[in-house]
This record gives C-alpha cells, structure tokens and sequence, in this order.
C-alpha cells in the first residue's frame, strides 16, 4: 500500500532521478507517513533511479526509518551515558512494564510505539522519557501509569 | 531586507543596527535551547508575554529568545538587562513575580537567585562560579542573540571577519592564520586545521568542497548541537571563510535528524544570510560565489565518521571508507573535501578577529584555544562549559562543575565518548590537552566529559559502550562487527556473575586486534573504554570475576536485597512499592525478601525510611537465611 | 604509466603504479590470504585478513593489502608478529560463524580454508557461537551487482544484525536463467552457504526462488500483527 498518494508523490517528484538525494526523500517521507511501505520503497527506487538493494540498506541501515506502522503516541527513553549512569536502565524497565511492548515495537491497538535513543541532549534532566514531545524527568512507575492513562 | 554590495554596506548596517538599539531598554532574555525547552522555556516566554501586556509594559521591555547558555542544570534561565540580573530555575508560575518585582518595582527577586555554598546570593551571571572560572570567547554570545536573527549577530560585529578576509587578505594569508593560530579539529581527531585546509587546498581538481560535520554522535555531548542552534551564523560565516581560504564555492552542513531545532534554525540563517548577500553569488560585492547544501542524517552513529559522512551525502548507506587516500583529497564524489566540526568552524571568525596570536596564547604548547565540554553525570552543575585548553579536570569537576552530587566520592571521569577512556581519581590533575589525554589512554572526542561517583560500576560502563558500539557498528569488516560483538558477549558474562579465569586476558588479545585491524576509527578506538577500565579498575573486574561481587552496587545478577531484621520496623512502605509483591511479612512482622521473587530493581532500597535503613544490598557474600515468616520486629529503643 | 619499487618480505618487486599491494605481492608469489577479495570485483576491504604491516621512515602501521595502493620505497612485511598475532583471532572471530567443516572446496581459490586454519593451528574458537554460515564478505552481493547487474541480493541492516538478503520480485526474473540455472553466486561465495541455507525455496508467485524477504529485526509476530492491522498483507 502507498500511503496517502498525492503527497508521497509530491515528496518524491521534488527529487526525481536524483540518486543522491535518497536519504533526504526517506526522511521527508518517513516524517509525512511515520512509516515506509514496501510499496512507497520501491516506487522510491523507481522513480529515483537507485537499485531497490540500496533503498532497502539505506531505510535498514538508519534508526530514523520504520519498516512498520508506528502508534499514535511516540514514547523515547533516553539510553545516553549520563542518563545510563543516573538510572535510566531502571527507567526503561518501568516503562515496558507499563507500556506491555519492548523498544523498537508498537502495540497491538497502534496505541503506542517505544524506541531507545542514545542522547537527548538534556543531560541536566537524566533519566530522561519523553512522550509525544513532553520531557519527563525519572517519572516514578505511578508518573507513568498515569501518563499513559491520558493518552488514548 | 537589502542586500548587501560592500564591507562598507556591512558596517553601514551595524551601524544603523547600533543606534537603533537602545542599550538601556529592559529586555528579558530566556534561554530558549533543547535542555530549557524541556524544562518548558516556552511556556515561561508566553508567561512572560502575557505579563508584559497586562502590565501594559508593551513596546517598553523587550523579549528575546536565545540558544543555550550553558547553564543546563538550572534551567529555564532568565537574564533582564540592563542590570544584567540573573534568575535560574524560572517557571511560568514564577513569571507575574519577576514582571511586578524587577520590571515593576525595579527590585531583585532573591529567591531566583543563584545561592553559593555559604548561602550567598548572587546577582550577576558573570559572577556565578559556573561561569567565573571558564572563557567563553565562542560559546558566549549564545546568551545574547536570537538565532533567528541575523540582525542580532551582525549588531555583535557577526561577519566582520568575512568582510575582513574578503577584502583585506588573500586566501593564502588567511589559510596562514589559521595555521599560525595552532587551532586543531574540534570534532575528536584533534588534526591541525590549517594542514588540513592546505591539504584540500592544494589536491588536484577545480571543484572542492567545505563540510560543516554537526552529526554529533556521542552520547552526553551536545555542546555542537547549541552551537548550532543558538549561533548558526558563526558556524556559517567559519565556513565561507574556510571556503574561501581553500578555494570552494559549494558547502555542506550534515545535521542530525534528531536535532529538529537546530536544522530550523539553520535554514533560517542560510536563508537569511542569502538575502543580505553574505551567501550564493557575489558574497558582499567581492566576486565570491558560495553556498550551502543542508543534508540531514538518519540515525548512525557511525555517519559522524568523516569518511562515512561523505558517503552519506552521496546517498549511499554511511559506510566509512579506507582512509589510505585522504578525503581531503578524495572525498564526495572523488572530489576534495574538508571536513571540521561545527565548534571548529565556530572558532575561525574568533581568530580572524582577534588574531592568530591572540588565540595561540590561550592553551597548552599542543593544544590552543579554547575547548566547549558538555559537564554531565554525578555533578551538581551539570551544564556546557567552555574552558581554555591546560586548565586541570579537577578544576573543571570541582571549581566549575560545583563537585559531585549529594556528597558522593568522585570515581573517574569519563571523555570522548565511546572511543574514549575513563580516567580515574589519581590522575585528575591532569590538564586538558589533546595529547595529555590520549597519553593516558582516552582521547579529547567531541567534548563529552561524564563524572562518575562511587556508585558507577565500570565493569558495566565499559559493558554499555561495547554495547552501544555494537549497535552502531556499520557491520562492514569482521574485527569491529564480530570482535566487539564477542567482546560484548564476555563482558555480558562478567556482570551476571559468570566470568572466569582468563576472560581479562582474552578481552586484551581481542581488542589490540580489533584496534590494529579495523577499517575505521570507530572499530579502532572501540575498545578504548574497555581498556582504560581494566587499566585503571582492574579490582573491580577481578572482584566480578573472582568474588563475584560489584562494589559498585550496580549489576543486578550479582545483588541481592535484604532486610535486617533487627533493623525493619515493619513499617510495609517497601511491601507497598515492591512491583512484584516479593516482600513477605505484614505490621508489625518483619519484612522478608523472597530472593527468587525478587527482580533488584532496588525500590525498597530507595523506599526504606532514612532513619530505619533496614534494607541492604549485598554482593558477593551469601545472603543470611530469612527468620521465619512472622516474626515480630524488634521496636526500636527510645520508642 | 609509472613504475614503482617496492620490497615485500624483503623481496624486491616492481610494480606499476596504481597497483595494490596484493596484486604486486602475487604477481611476485608471495601468497597473502584474502577471503572477501576476487579478481573480477572490485576491493572491499571487509574481511581484513589480508593486512599486512608497512613501514614509511620510522613509522609502521597495518593495513589492507587490497586496498592499498604500492608506493616506491615502501617496505612490506605480511607475517610480521603484529599480523599472524591479530590474523590468528580474526580467524577464530570467523569460525564462530561458520563451522569449518562444512566448508565446501571451491576450486578456484588458491587455498582451502581448512588449510589455511592448520597454518594458524586453529581447530576450534574460543568465542560465543554465532554460527549463520555467512560471514558477509559481501562476495554474493557485489558478484551480482558488479558482474550480473541485476542488485537481487543486497545488505540490509547494520552492526551485528547485517545480513545478506534476496528481492524475490527481482530474483524470479533474473536467476533462473543465472549461469545456466546454477546460481552465479554460489560460485564466489566462499562458505558454502548458497545454495545450502540459502536455498530455503519459496513459493513466489508459483515460482520457486531462493527465499528471505528484507523486514527490519524485533520481534517479528509484533511485526506480522501490526502490519496485519494497517491492511498491509
């Protein structure tokens, strides 16, 4: 399936044939749709002319691209060496077990999706969640119930 | 806005900038950078605004928005000129008492004050220890623009040193000053930035390009991030005076994704940089053709790496190459490129102005100027600091840094990110220095400098950057992909209590090969945490091996929880919060961990009142048998 | 067209200029191990197991033969210590990949691997198995990239999660007619692995094919079920 056609299509037609601007349509792409389809790949290699091995290593390659639908509501901890060395091991622990997916998944309801990053640049704050843009500092397990609880 | 033809129309400009700004008019300045917008600067600016209209000091006080001033740990922060008064930990909630007190009434609200430790109040940011000992000749002017303001920097004297170099000096002389004033890469190779100019300068082929390297990979540095986001015309006006030194017309700027803000705030600046003529054909009226092309990374680590970067940019995967033929001279697409990082480029304008030899006389013998660490860790002052080159860590951790948090004992210090070292407490007079650095086993990196207390387990450190190198290991050749990876697989071992005799030795024998044979430097510098670590903690992992036991306190699998019960009052506050309800007993009976319920996850440990501290951790000794279920506590005396 | 001198193992060797060290090291008989390095494709530098040491003046450093070009007066060593020390564990790193004896012996290769395990005096390896037959050296992908022109086997992922996959919408039209229905792949690949694991055969629109679908790692039911939910089959 190619998600939403008009604008995909406009996406891809600003770099039409050019080959060195894959990375740069994939993240247009990616920010548009928050995933890319089979599909939107290889109308990528087409109409850019690069070989589909290489769309396919670049959108694998680099963190920023989902192969898979992602949940309404984006949840980051931050994994950074100043967040990792005031607890956010233990962090990351009480967010699975509130959120019932492991880094990287989206739930079942595409509720939520929970991705690891490796610095937030707000190191004063650590450890760090962020959740649909808001910063968090160490929440406590009730914090997070109750955040997750609010978003539907 | 008009363009631009001359130097002369730029002084005209500042000019007119100058008198049309009044240096006594109220302005509000709140740090608007990624570390305060997370403590919500934002909504302390609509605060702010909201209040400056009901007060009806509309017109009258001005507001501006900066980049990060560096200040991190005691975000938002707030400065109102001219008094230059300084209040730290600003919410919204505090904003209708600023207006009233210091707008209003003209008097200083203490209790947003920064308070040293004999309880002193002070007023002036300048006077704050924070800032007092470190020399921000390029990070200071964060605190005084508006990035989206090419006005602002231009009132500051912003691109008087490309009017300079255009007009005054030749692309020879100007590439000798940057040789002159000793400046090394800032990005973590620390090569000498003038070689590096001349290298791309005098590499075969009429086409070269300029590269702006703001991926900034490491975890807990962000102080390029800042820059970018608080001073892009700094980095953009180093940039075309490098371009023009080498004889480029076509730049590059590789941002990371992750940094929504500061790819916003670039592509302001180029945008408004090519309006005023600084930027594309004809820059100012001399004949020089230049301009950017901003390419976003994707989320590699491994993308930073010069080589890979370029490749990138190509559109292909960002594998590093080779580097027996320099990028230098055989970059993008075989062309000559050079690449610095985004606080190199920064510096360029600094030493233009001020002179080579102004900038060779701050710093060490090999290492000149100055260097923008982010502070971050177990210290209290956690923040981005820029200090001159030669001062000690020591300094930086204690006078600057404010010392460890809650009073703990320092450990080691931590710099260059992953392909740096720890460097422990004996050595912390060791001044800051390219090869000071390297000489002990870590290297200067992109400026991340991690404090660590009693509580960190460096066995486990050096567990999390093998961990991260593995993730972020492009995957191409086999010593930094499988040696890392088996690396890793030991360490793993250690930390859950199943290392053996030899595993020290054969974690040696992988990483000289892994350093020797790598294709990159990041499989080369790979395995620096793991063995500065061994170096200088080698008890620690003779004490996992042998005894099975983490001082530290830190790796689960070799922990365990107990309950004095001579201590416990019974008083179920850790019964309640235990996630896993593995603490048995009830009031008035003694609360007793069941060791196979039990996951460490060490909240009772954190619960347990103060005066109780029944709960303790124990490593490497065999836990007491549980009394039996439901004996009584023991009350304690006094009661 | 410029010569060069240069002394490998203290042979003296000419070489034209623009060579690799390899080359001018085999035109000489001197035998440098390679594994991911054939003489239709172009040099990779992934496997590293031809580096040897070379000394410029006072400094000496270790590097690919395959991808680096001869320089007058540069002075080659290919079994100093530093290169048989390091050599011996890149050996024993592969090994925890691919179980020796499962290795076919390709006769275009100048050595087996098996006897180039007993000059190192490996027999097992002392590291967590890992064993996925395939040691990416990346002969396949580059065999049908460079030579084939066809790109159906490619890399996906990275790190440790890089692996070899195959595009089955391009495979069913290009490799049934591949060097006479034989796979022109499994002819350079050094392990054996194709057509062995690789030869899964899939049903691909009533073709059959070599299998594996590039999908991005984690948990795969997670994967099956969410794409499930959007409608993407």
């Amino acid at each position: 399936m190619v998600q939403n056609p008009p604008k995909t299509d406009g996406i891809i037609g600003k770099y039409e044939g050019d080959g060195s601007a894959l990375i740069q349509v994939l993240l247009e792409l990616q920010r548009e749709n928050q995933w890319l389809s089979r599909d939107v790949l290889r109308m990528v290699s087409e109409r850019l002319r690069v070989p589909l091995v290489q769309v396919y290593h670049v959108a694998t390659f680099y963190k920023a691209f989902n192969l898979v639908p992602r949940g309404r509501h984006a949840v980051v901890v931050c994994l950074g060496t100043a967040c990792q060395i005031r607890g956010a091991p233990r962090l990351l622990d009480k967010v699975t077990q509130s959120l019932k997916i492991r880094p990287g998944e989206t739930s079942k309801d595409l509720r939520f999706s929970l991705d690891t990053v490796n610095c937030l640049g707000c190191c004063a704050l650590g450890p760090v969640m962020v959740i649909d843009g808001e910063y968090h500092s160490g929440p406590s397990t009730k914090e997070i119930e109750q955040i997750i609880a609010a978003c539907k | 806005m008009p363009r631009l033809n001359s130097a002369t129309d730029l002084k005209g400009l500042r000019r007119d900038l100058f008198t049309r700004r009044d240096p006594n008019k109220p302005c509000v300045t709140i740090c608007s950078g990624t570390g305060c917008h997370a403590y919500g600067s934002e909504k302390v600016a609509e605060a702010f605004i909201r209040e400056i209209q009901k007060n009806g000091l509309q017109g009258k006080v001005d507001i501006r928005r900066t980049g990060c001033h560096g200040f991190c740990e005691k975000g938002t922060i707030v400065i109102i000129s001219p008094e230059e008064i300084c209040y730290l930990r600003v919410k919204p909630d505090d904003v209708p008492e600023v207006v009233s007190t210091t707008l209003v009434g003209g008097k200083v609200l203490e209790r947003l004050l920064f308070k040293d430790d004999d309880g002193r109040k002070i007023v002036h940011e300048g006077e704050i220890p924070f800032y007092k000992h470190q020399s921000r000749i390029v990070f200071g002017n964060n605190k005084l623009i508006d990035p989206k303001s090419i006005d602002d920097y231009i009132a500051l004297g912003g691109y008087g040193a490309l009017a300079k170099i255009l007009f005054e000096m030749s692309p020879e002389q100007t590439l000798d000053e940057i040789k002159k004033s000793g400046l090394r890469g800032r990005g973590g190779g620390g090569f000498p930035t003038g070689t590096k100019w001349e290298t791309t300068r005098n590499a075969p082929g009429e086409i070269k390009y300029v590269i702006v390297n703001c991926d900034e990979g490491d975890p807990g540095a962000y102080g390029d991030r800042s820059l970018m986001e608080g001073n892009p015309h700094s980095v953009l006006e180093g940039l075309i005076i490098g371009a023009y030194a080498i004889g480029s017309h076509q730049g590059f700027v590789y941002v990371r994704q992750e940094y929504p803000l500061a790819v916003e705030n670039l592509s302001i600046a180029l945008n408004q940089a090519r309006e005023y003529g600084l930027l594309g054909e004809n820059i100012l009226g001399s004949g020089f053709d230049f301009d950017v092309k901003v390419h976003c990374g994707a989320g590699a680590f491994v993308s930073g790496e010069s080589s890979a970067l370029m490749t990138a940019i190509e559109g292909k995967v960002g594998e590093p190459r080779p580097k027996y033929i320099r990028t230098a001279v055989s970059g993008i697409w075989e062309r000559p490129s050079n690449l610095n990082n985004v606080k190199t480029w920064a510096t360029v304008p600094v030493i233009i102005n001020k002179g080579a030899d102004w900038f060779a006389g701050i710093g060490t013998k090999g290492s000149k100027g100055t260097m923008i660490f982010s502070l971050v860790g177990k210290v209290n002052n956690t923040g981005l600091v820029e200090v001159p080159m030669g001062i000690t860590l020591r300094d930086i951790i204690y006078k600057i840094g404010g010392g460890i948090r809650e009073g703990k004992k320092f450990k080691g210090v931590q710099t260059g990110g992953p392909s740096g070292g720890v460097i422990p407490e004996s050595l912390i007079d060791t001044p800051v220095d390219f090869d000071e650095l390297s000489e002990l086993g870590s290297m200067m990196g992109s400026g991340g400098m991690i404090v660590m207390d009693e509580d960190t387990c460096m066995v486990d450190i050096a567990r999390y950057f093998l961990n991260f190198l593995t993730e972020e290991s492009c995957g191409k050749c086999i010593p930094c992909r499988e040696g890392i990876f088996q690396m890793l697989q030991i360490l793993n071992r250690i930390c859950e209590g199943e290392g053996k005799e030899g595993d020290i030795d054969l974690l040696e024998e992988i990483a000289e090969m892994v350093k020797d044979f790598s294709l990159c430097a990041l499989g080369a510098t790979a395995p620096n945490p793991v063995l500065s670590t061994i170096k200088y903690f080698r008890e620690e992992y003779e004490a996992h091996i042998k005894t099975k036991r983490c001082p530290a306190f830190t790796c689960k699998k070799l922990m365990s929880y107990y309950i004095d019960p001579k201590k416990c009052q019974a008083c179920m506050i850790c019964r309640k919060n235990c996630p896993v309800d593995a603490i048995g007993g009830g009031k008035g009976l003694v609360h007793i961990v069941d060791q196979v319920k039990c996951t460490k996850c060490g909240t009772c440990f954190e619960v347990c009142p103060a005066r109780f501290g029944a709960v303790t951790r124990l490593s490497g000794v065999r836990v007491p048998k549980p009394v039996p279920a439901g004996t009584k506590m023991i009350r304690e005396r006094g009661e | 067209m410029g010569e060069v001198t240069l002394t490998i193992d203290g042979k003296e060797i000419k070489a034209k200029k623009g060579m690799m060290i390899l080359e001018a090291a085999q035109s000489a008989g001197i035998h440098i191990p390679t594994l991911c390095h054939h003489e239709e494709l172009t040099s990779y530098g992934a496997c590293r197991l031809c580096t040897v040491e070379i000394i410029k003046g006072k400094k000496s450093r270790l590097v690919t033969s395959c991808t680096y070009p001869v320089e007058d007066g540069l002075v080659v060593k290919t079994e100093s210590e530093r290169v048989m020390k390091g050599r011996k564990i890149l050996l024993e790193l592969i090994l925890a990949r691919w179980h020796i004896d499962k290795a076919i012996e390709l006769d275009h290769w100048p050595w087996t691997a098996k006897a180039l395990l007993e000059n190192y005096g490996l027999e097992q390896t002392r590291f967590q198995e890992n064993t996925t037959m395939c040691i990416l050296c990346g002969l396949c992908v580059r065999y049908c990239a460079e030579v084939k022109k066809a790109n159906v086997l490619g890399f996906v992922g990275r790190g440790i999660k890089r692996q070899v996959v195959i595009y089955p919408e391009l495979a069913v039209k290009v490799c049934p007619t591949c060097q006479g229905g034989k796979m022109g792949c499994s002819f350079v690949c050094p392990t054996g692995v194709i057509p062995n694991d690789f030869a899964c055969i899939a049903l691909y629109g009533s073709k059959k094919i070599p299998l594996a679908y590039p999908v991005r790692e984690y948990d795969q039911d997670n994967i099956r079920e969410i794409l499930r939910s959007v409608g993407d089959s």
